[in-house]
C-alpha cells in the first residue's frame, strides 16, 4: 500500500467539516499564500508521519462513536497533492461508512489529473474549496498561481452535484475590497451544490511558525481582520448571490 | 395507605423502607426541552444578594467569616439561624449564623484547634482539655495505633492525604426516607432491628446494638432539630415545600455533627419531582414557586462550610463540602430517570449563577433524552460547573438508586457505604523502587531496603520488577492504614445520622486512591522506548534523569505506552486486594487527585519523564499538561482504556477546551458536546469534567478577582471558585491543555 505524507492529525476537529472529525494534514502544497498560517506544511519532504491509508484510517475507527454526526476530513497542506493516496483513504472511510470531506484549493484541476479527480470525487462527501481571490492577478500575487484551476474546479463540482462549501479568507488590504467581494458573489450565484459560503478573517496566529522556519513574512504590519468585518464581507458576497 | 400519601402509586415502598420503589411507582420521566423552566423570584433573588455578600466579607476575613469557639456542634446544639426568616422558603443553618463555621472535635482537636487558630480564633480551653483529657477522638486513637512504618510513609508524602485528622466522609445518607416515611417511621424500623440482633454477643453483635442506638438517637435529635425551626418531621411530608425542608434537615443533621472531607447530597431531584407533579397537579403551586424553592434549597447547600486548616486547603483548595448531587441516569429497565427536576436543578445555575456547590453530577447515557442532553451541554458551555459520569458502566454494579459520593465514587443510596482514605503517590513508588525504598527528597530509608538500581541507564525489565516489589509494600502499608484509620473512626466519631439513613445490612466499600499514573506511565515508556540517564547526588540517591530521545506520550491514544498505565493499575490495585480490608471492605481504588496533583508534584522529586523536581503531576487520570498532541478525541481514548473493573471507584478526567474549537456558534458547540459525551461513554469512558472557557479569561480573573466572584471552574472531580485556589493552584490550571484548533 501507498504510504502517505502526513504532517499530523486533529482527532477533535469542529471547524473543518460538519460534527466532530478526524483531519489529516496533509504534508505538501504548491500555493504559496501570503497569510498560510500552516508553512510548516508545504515542503512535501517535511513529512513527520509516512503512513498507509488503513493505518491513518484504523486511529480513526478505533474511536468512531465520536465521529457518528462528524466524519474525516483531508486537509493541508494540499490533499490533491497525494491524490493517489487520498483516494485509498476516502475509499476505506466509505467502505466504513464515514462522512469524507476534502478541503482543498483546488489548484491541481488540471486536464491531465481529471480522471483521477473523477474517481476521488465518487468518494468524497462535502467538498470545503478555498477561493482565495477573484481576480486573476491579484490571486497570482497573493498565491504564486492563477485562479483558472479553482474556479473551474467549482464549477465542475456545481455540474456534478458534490456539496461545497467555499471559504474565502479576508485579508485586510488584499481581499476585502467590495469589488472583489461582490465578483465573489457573482461568481458563486446560482451553484446549487453550494451550501455554505465562510469568510475566516486573517489572524496572526501563523506568524511564528515562519519565524521558526526561518521564512520571511510578507504581511508584516497587517492588522488581523475582525469577527465583525468578516461578517460584514459575508453579508457583502450574499448580496449578489440572491 | 398513610393520608400524606394520598395520589401516589402503592408499591413495596408502603410496606417496607424502599425509597427506590417510591420513585420507579411514581415518578413522570420527562422527554421535552428546557422551555417550561421559570427565572427567580424577587425573594430568592434578594436572599443570594445577601448571602452573595456574606461570601464577599468571608474571602475578605481570610477564608473563614466566624468560627464557633466553644459550642461543641451536634444535631441540635444550635438555636435556629437564618439568612432573611421571611424570604426564607426553606429554613436551618448549621449554626445560629449564616457561613459560621461549627467546632466538631471529634475527629480531631488538633485539626479542630489549628483551623481556629489559623483564622484568628481560639478555642475554649475548657474544650480543649475535655478533648485531650477526658474525652479520646479519631485522631488520638489512629495515632496510638500507627505503626513507625506508617508515620514515616505519611511524612514523607508516599500517602498523602489520608483521614486521620478529621472526618472521612463519603457516606451519604438516604435523607429522602425522612421525607417520605417520617423520622418516627424509621425510629421504629431501627427499633425492630434493635431487636432483632443475633443473641450471642460476639464483637460483631455488640458493636451492631450500639451502632443501632445512636442511630435512633440521632433520629430523635434530627425530630428536635425540625423542631427548633418550628417543624414536625415525625411524620411524612405532605407537599413539595415540606418534602425538601426534611431531607435538608435530614442532610443539614449530618453536616452540622459531621466534618466530612466530603458530605454528599445523593440523588434527590427525580424524588422531588413526584411532589412538584402531585402539587401542580392539585392546583396547589406554580411552576415559578418549585423552582423557587429549589433555589433556596440549593443555596442552602452552597452555604455549607467546615472549619479547615489552611494546610488542608493546599490539598483540597477552595473550601469545597462535594455536596454532589447525582442527576438523570437510566433505570435498569433501560427507561430514563430524567425529570422537569433535574432541568430545575441545573436551572440553579442559570437562576443564582455558578456556583461550586453543590456538585452537580450528570449520570451520562447514551439513551438519555435529546433535549436533556442538550441542556446539559448548554448549561456545561456556560457555566462550566456540572460533571458527567458513565451511568451505562455503573448501572451494572450498582443499579438505578445510586449516587455519587465526593466527586466520583458510586455507592447505592442507603444500601452502600465506602471507607475512603488517601492516596498513594504511584510517581515517588517509582523512584523509591529506583533507589531502593530511600526517600529522594529527605534521603530517609522510608520503604524496605531492597536493592537500588546500578549503573548509568535504566533498564525496563529491571526497573519493572523493583517497582512492582516496592507497589506491593505500598499496597500493604497502605490498606492496613486504613483498617486503623475506619476502625477508630468508626469509635470515635461514628456517623450515626447517616448510618440511620441506611439499611440494617450495607455493603461496604474500602476505597483506596491512586495518584501520578500518567506520570508514570510516560516514565515507564520513556525507559522503555528511549534512553533514561540517571543523575546521582553525593550520597548516591538518584535525584534526576536525563532522557535522550522521544518515546510515545500517555494521552494520545497510543497503545504502546496506554498499555504500561493499564499494567501499572491493574498491579496495583491486585497487590491491594491481597490485604485484609476492615469490616469486610471490597477494595477498589480510583485515579482523582482533586487539587492535590499540586501537592504531590511539590513533594515528588524529578521522574524519568522529564518532570522536574516539584513540578505538579497532572490532575486524576488526565495525560501530563501539554503531551496529549493529537488533540482531544485522542486524549480521552487514552484514558478511556482505563478499565473501570481495576479502579470501580472513580477515573477522573478533566476535559478543557476554548469555545472556539469546540464549534463555530452556539448549536454547534452543544452538538459537538452531546456528541463528545456520547462518544467518550460510548468507549467506557469513566467521568469528564468539562471546561469551556480561553485561557485568557483565567488570566483576567487572576489579575482582577473581584470582577468574577463566581467564576467557577472544573477541576479534577468537583468544581471550584477559581479565585479561591492558591497562585500555585490557579498558575497550574493556566497551565494545563486547553484543547484548541487554529
Amino acid at each position: 500500500m501507498l504510504k502517505g505524507k502526513i504532517h499530523s492529525i486533529e482527532t477533535f476537529g469542529t471547524v473543518d467539516g460538519p460534527g466532530i472529525r478526524f483531519v489529516v494534514f496533509f504534508q505538501g502544497c504548491p500555493m504559496r499564500c501570503l497569510y498560510c498560517h500552516n508553512p510548516d506544511t508545504w515542503e512535501i519532504s517535511d513529512a513527520k508521519l509516512e503512513l498507509t491509508a488503513e493505518e491513518v484510517l484504523e486511529r480513526m475507527t478505533r474511536n468512531l462513536p465520536f465521529y457518528k454526526s462528524g466524519g474525516i476530513t483531508a486537509t493541508g497542506g494540499e490533499p490533491l497533492m497525494q491524490i493517489d493516496f487520498l483516494i485509498e483513504l476516502f475509499s476505506l472511510a466509505k467502505q466504513n461508512g464515514i462522512h469524507t470531506c476534502l478541503d482543498t484549493s483546488g489548484i491541481f484541476f488540471t486536464e491531465g489529473m481529471r480522471a483521477k479527480i473523477d474517481t476521488l470525487l465518487e468518494l468524497t462527501d462535502l467538498v470545503m474549496l478555498d477561493i482565495k481571490h477573484m481576480d486573476n492577478a491579484s490571486h497570482r500575487a497573493l498565491t504564486g498561481h492563477e485562479n483558472v484551476f479553482p474556479l473551474a474546479f467549482a464549477r465542475y463540482l456545481n455540474e456534478k452535484k458534490i456539496p461545497m462549501r467555499i471559504r474565502y479568507v479576508l485579508l485586510p488590504g488584499y481581499t476585502d475590497s467590495s469589488e472583489c467581494l461582490l465578483a465573489l458573489g457573482e461568481f458563486l450565484r446560482g451553484m446549487e451544490n453550494l451550501e455554505k459560503v465562510e469568510v475566516l478573517p486573517y489572524h496572526l496566529l501563523g506568524r511564528v511558525k515562519y519565524e521558526k522556519l526561518g521564512l520571511p513574512y510578507a504581511l508584516d504590519g497587517i492588522e488581523a481582520a475582525t469577527e465583525g468585518e468578516a461578517n460584514r464581507a459575508l453579508e457583502i458576497i450574499q448580496s449578489k448571490m440572491k | 395507605m398513610r393520608e400524606e400519601w394520598k395520589g401516589f402509586k402503592e408499591g413495596r415502598w408502603v410496606h417496607e423502607i424502599n425509597v427506590r420503589s417510591f420513585i420507579h411507582k411514581n415518578y413522570t420521566a420527562y422527554y421535552g426541552d428546557d422551555s417550561f423552566l421559570e427565572g427567580p423570584t424577587e425573594d430568592t433573588l434578594e436572599l443570594w444578594g445577601q448571602v452573595s455578600e456574606l461570601m464577599k466579607e468571608e474571602i475578605a476575613a481570610g477564608g473563614a467569616l466566624d468560627m464557633d469557639t466553644k459550642v461543641i456542634s451536634t444535631i441540635t446544639s444550635h438555636p435556629a439561624g437564618y439568612i432573611n426568616k421571611e424570604k426564607e422558603k426553606i429554613v436551618g443553618l448549621q449554626t445560629e449564623k449564616p457561613l459560621k463555621r461549627a467546632l466538631m472535635p471529634a475527629g480531631g482537636i488538633r485539626m479542630a484547634v489549628k483551623a481556629c487558630r489559623d483564622n484568628g480564633y481560639e478555642v475554649d480551653p475548657e474544650v480543649i482539655e475535655y478533648f485531650t483529657t477526658h474525652r479520646k477522638t479519631h485522631n488520638a486513637g489512629v495515632f496510638d495505633a500507627y505503626t513507625p512504618e506508617m508515620r514515616k510513609c505519611r511524612s514523607n508524602h508516599i500517602i498523602t492525604g489520608l483521614p486521620d485528622a478529621y472526618g472521612r466522609g463519603r457516606i451519604i445518607g438516604d435523607y429522602r426516607r425522612v421525607a417520605l416515611y417520617g423520622v418516627d417511621r424509621l425510629i421504629e424500623d431501627k427499633q425492630f432491628q434493635k431487636d432483632t440482633t443475633v443473641s450471642t454477643m460476639s464483637l460483631e453483635v455488640i458493636r451492631e446494638r450500639e451502632e443501632l442506638s445512636e442511630q435512633i438517637r440521632a433520629l430523635e435529635m434530627l425530630k428536635e432539630l425540625a423542631n427548633i425551626y418550628g417543624c414536625d418531621i415525625s411524620k411524612p411530608a405532605t407537599t413539595l415545600r415540606e418534602a425538601t425542608q426534611a431531607l435538608y434537615f435530614a442532610y443539614l443533621a449530618a453536616v452540622k455533627e459531621q466534618n466530612g472531607a466530603a458530605m454528599s447530597l445523593g440523588r434527590t431531584s427525580t424524588f422531588l419531582d413526584v411532589y412538584a407533579e402531585r402539587d401542580l397537579k392539585a392546583g396547589i403551586i406554580t411552576e415559578k414557586e418549585v423552582q423557587e424553592i429549589i433555589d433556596q434549597f440549593v443555596m442552602k447547600l452552597r452555604m455549607v462550610r467546615f472549619a479547615r486548616t489552611p494546610d488542608y486547603n493546599q490539598i483540597f483548595a477552595g473550601d469545597p463540602t462535594w455536596v454532589t448531587e447525582s442527576i438523570g441516569g437510566l433505570d435498569t429497565d433501560g427507561k430514563p430517570l430524567v425529570t422537569k427536576m433535574s432541568f430545575r436543578y441545573l436551572n440553579t445555575l442559570n437562576n443564582i449563577g455558578a456556583a461550586p456547590e453543590p456538585n452537580l453530577t450528570v449520570l451520562w447515557s447514551e439513551h438519555l433524552p435529546e433535549n436533556f442532553k442538550r441542556f446539559c451541554a448548554k448549561v456545561s458551555i456556560e457555566h462550566h460547573a456540572v460533571q458527567y459520569e458513565n451511568d451505562d458502566l455503573m448501572r451494572p454494579v450498582h443499579g438505578d438508586d445510586y449516587a455519587i459520593a465526593c466527586c466520583v465514587s458510586s455507592m447505592r443510596v442507603g444500601k452502600e457505604m465506602q471507607f475512603f482514605g488517601a492516596r498513594a503517590n504511584l510517581a515517588k513508588c517509582l523512584l523509591y523502587a529506583i533507589n531502593g525504598g530511600v526517600d529522594e527528597i529527605s534521603g530517609q530509608q522510608v520503604g524496605p531496603e531492597y536493592r537500588a538500581v546500578s549503573g548509568d541507564y535504566l533498564d525496563y525489565d529491571d526497573v519493572m520488577k523493583k517497582y512492582r516489589d516496592m507497589m506491593r509494600w505500598l499496597a500493604r502499608v497502605y490498606v492496613n492504614a486504613l483498617n486503623i484509620i475506619h476502625y477508630m473512626h468508626d469509635k470515635y466519631s461514628y456517623e450515626r445520622l447517616q448510618m440511620a439513613l441506611h439499611d440494617r445490612d450495607v455493603k461496604r466499600w474500602f476505597a483506596t486512591g491512586i495518584a501520578g499514573l500518567s506520570v508514570v506511565a510516560d516514565s515507564l515508556s520513556a525507559i522503555k522506548y528511549a534512553k533514561v540517564k540517571v543523575e546521582r547526588n553525593e550520597a548516591g540517591i538518584v535525584t534526576d534523569y536525563k532522557v535522550e530521545g522521544d518515546f510515545p506520550k500517555f494521552g494520545n491514544d497510543d497503545d504502546r505506552v496506554d498499555s504500561i498505565a493499564k499494567e501499572v493499575l491493574h498491579t496495583f490495585i491486585s497487590y491491594l486486594r491481597e490485604n485484609a480490608a476492615y469490616r469486610d471492605g471490597e477494595i477498589t481504588t480510583s485515579i482523582l487527585t482533586i487539587t492535590s496533583n499540586v501537592t504531590y508534584g511539590k513533594n515528588t522529586g524529578s521522574t524519568p519523564d522529564g518532570r522536574k523536581a516539584g513540578e505538579p503531576f497532572a490532575p486524576g487520570a488526565n495525560p501530563m499538561h501539554g503531551r496529549d498532541e493529537n488533540g482531544a478525541v485522542a486524549s480521552l481514548a487514552s484514558v478511556s482504556k482505563l478499565p473501570f473493573t481495576d479502579s470501580q471507584d472513580g477515573i477522573s478526567n478533566t476535559f478543557t477546551v476554548v469555545p472556539s474549537a469546540l464549534g463555530k456558534n452556539e448549536e454547534e458547540r452543544e452538538n459537538n458536546l452531546v456528541t463528545l459525551l456520547d462518544g467518550y461513554t460510548a468507549k467506557r469512558g469513566f467521568h469528564l469534567n468539562v471546561n469551556v472557557f480561553d485561557k485568557e479569561l483565567l488570566l483576567d480573573a487572576q489579575r482582577h478577582p473581584e470582577l468574577y466572584p463566581q467564576l467557577t471552574i472544573r477541576v479534577s472531580g468537583y468544581a471550584v471558585n477559581f479565585i479561591k485556589l492558591t497562585k500555585a493552584q490557579q498558575d497550574e490550571v493556566i497551565s494545563r491543555t486547553f484543547h484548541s484548533a487554529l
